[in-house]
């Protein structure tokens, strides 16, 4: 005897009220290893209008790969990432985050995924959310990537960050400036972004 | 090979993204088609949360001010379960709502009902081992919207749930029974299975309602689970 989920339904347009409390836009603590990335964005409706009152939910592996325990560990000696982020975005449907690359997963067939970090957006409007990924460009492991490898090849670029910073250095410090993606977030029409079912 | 599987909603117990007679959905849900992804290790874990980010009467809407809120007091009970009726231990419940007047405390929040100094409307709570939570709160008020004309929103509160996984994640609405406006509500109706969209109401309970102090409903609540029987997944 099995009883479905309970039915989804939207956030609204107050879900700040709840929801604020784990909200931040730093998600690195010092001492976590990692190249330091800084990911500016935008969701926009069909009409190209942004969205003032979406949020987003991050969670992503650590620099090697590995997906994190508790959060925010009070008693931990060591620094531990956390792997997970709220956002919301701005008046102008803007929302910005520094996180980590995130090191590559194993996927089912034992291959590795390509770095990505896994994005649900909640908006009014949005009676579920809608699921997608980020992908860092010039990965070598993107040609590869089961997932990418699911989605038409005119549209994978959707998910796909721009990076717009210093781009391609090896072994940068940890106290660098962050290297800065751009990524567009559109929930319909014109270069509508890849959502995905699972 | 075999892996744990998640099942799929049966048809018709979740929402589309696209329901016209909510207006907001039209312009906000996709028109290609989603791409199904099978569940790898970045679907399978989530976040998971402790005591920490739980503060002091964060269970207890009623008392988080100098004051005590206005309004009905009321408790708010139930499980968090599996699809196989599993409890779900340790899973963080974030709830907000609008006092008993119709008004959240929001900038957005034009409707011209009063405020309560006394009432913010949001809380959280960890569920216990037998996967319950409870909250005590004021019931939330009715209040009007621009979806269509005279549109009214029923008095709701909104739930938010980290299970084991990103797969079990949910935000939902729990609603009052015998609400005169859930028939006309597009988001109420929008889940188009019936025994699912009554799932959403909660029942009153005189098991915890309070003598002399409160009344009770009770709130259960399904997070989807990994199945207990593993599937086969061709290679």
């Amino acid at each position: 005897m099995t009883t479905p989920p309970t039915a989804s339904q939207t956030v609204g347009p107050f879900f700040h009220l709840g929801m604020a409390h784990l909200e931040r836009g730093n998600f690195v603590a010092q001492g976590i290893a990692g190249e330091r990335v800084t990911i500016r964005g935008q969701v926009l409706d069909a009409d190209g209008n942004a969205v003032p009152d979406a949020m987003l939910e991050i969670w992503q592996a650590d620099s090697s790969g590995r997906y994190g325990g508790e959060i925010f560990p009070q008693n931990s000696a060591t620094p531990r990432f956390l792997g997970f982020g709220r956002i919301e975005t701005d008046d102008k449907g803007e929302f910005s985050f520094t996180t980590i690359k995130p090191g590559r997963v194993a996927s089912p067939d034992g291959s590795l995924q390509a770095p990505h970090i896994v994005v649900t957006l909640f908006s009014r409007g949005l009676l579920k959310p809608l699921r997608t990924r980020l992908y860092f460009p010039d990965e070598p492991g993107n040609a590869d990537d089961p997932i990418l490898k699911l989605v038409p090849q005119e549209r994978r670029s959707t998910l796909m960050a721009r990076c717009s910073g210093q781009r391609g250095a090896k072994n940068v410090p940890e106290n660098a400036p962050p290297k800065i993606f751009d990524w567009k977030i559109v929930m319909q029409g014109d270069g509508e972004t890849v959502f995905f079912d699972y | 090979m075999k892996a744990a599987s998640y099942g799929r909603a049966p048809a018709g117990t979740q929402p589309n993204y696209l329901y016209p007679q909510y207006v907001s959905t039209c312009k906000r849900s996709p028109k290609q088609p989603l791409i199904l992804l099978p569940h790898t290790l970045s679907e399978l874990t989530g976040p998971v949360f402790g005591h920490s980010e739980i503060g002091e009467n964060d269970n207890d809407l009623t008392h988080q001010h100098s004051g005590e809120a206005q309004g009905e007091r009321i408790i708010v009970s139930g499980r968090v379960l599996d699809e196989e009726g599993r409890a779900i231990p340790g899973a963080l419940v974030e709830v907000w709502q609008t006092n008993a007047a119709g008004r959240y405390r929001h900038r957005v929040d034009q409707h011209g009902a009063p405020l309560d100094p006394n009432f913010t409307g949001c809380g959280r709570v960890l569920t216990d081992r037998e996967g319950r939570y409870r909250f005590v709160t004021i019931k939330p008020g009715a209040y009007p919207w621009q979806n269509h004309p005279n549109a009214w929103r029923p008095a709701h509160i909104h739930f938010s749930l980290f299970g084991a996984g990103l797969l079990s994640r949910l935000v939902t609405q729990m609603y009052f029974p015998g609400d005169p406006l859930l028939p006309f509500d597009p988001v109420f109706n929008s889940v188009p299975d019936e025994n699912a969209r009554n799932r959403l109401i909660s029942d009153f309970d005189w098991d915890t309602t309070m003598p002399s102090h409160a009344l009770g409903y009770r709130f259960d609540i399904i997070l989807r689970g990994r199945q207990a029987t593993p599937v086969e997944v061709s290679p």
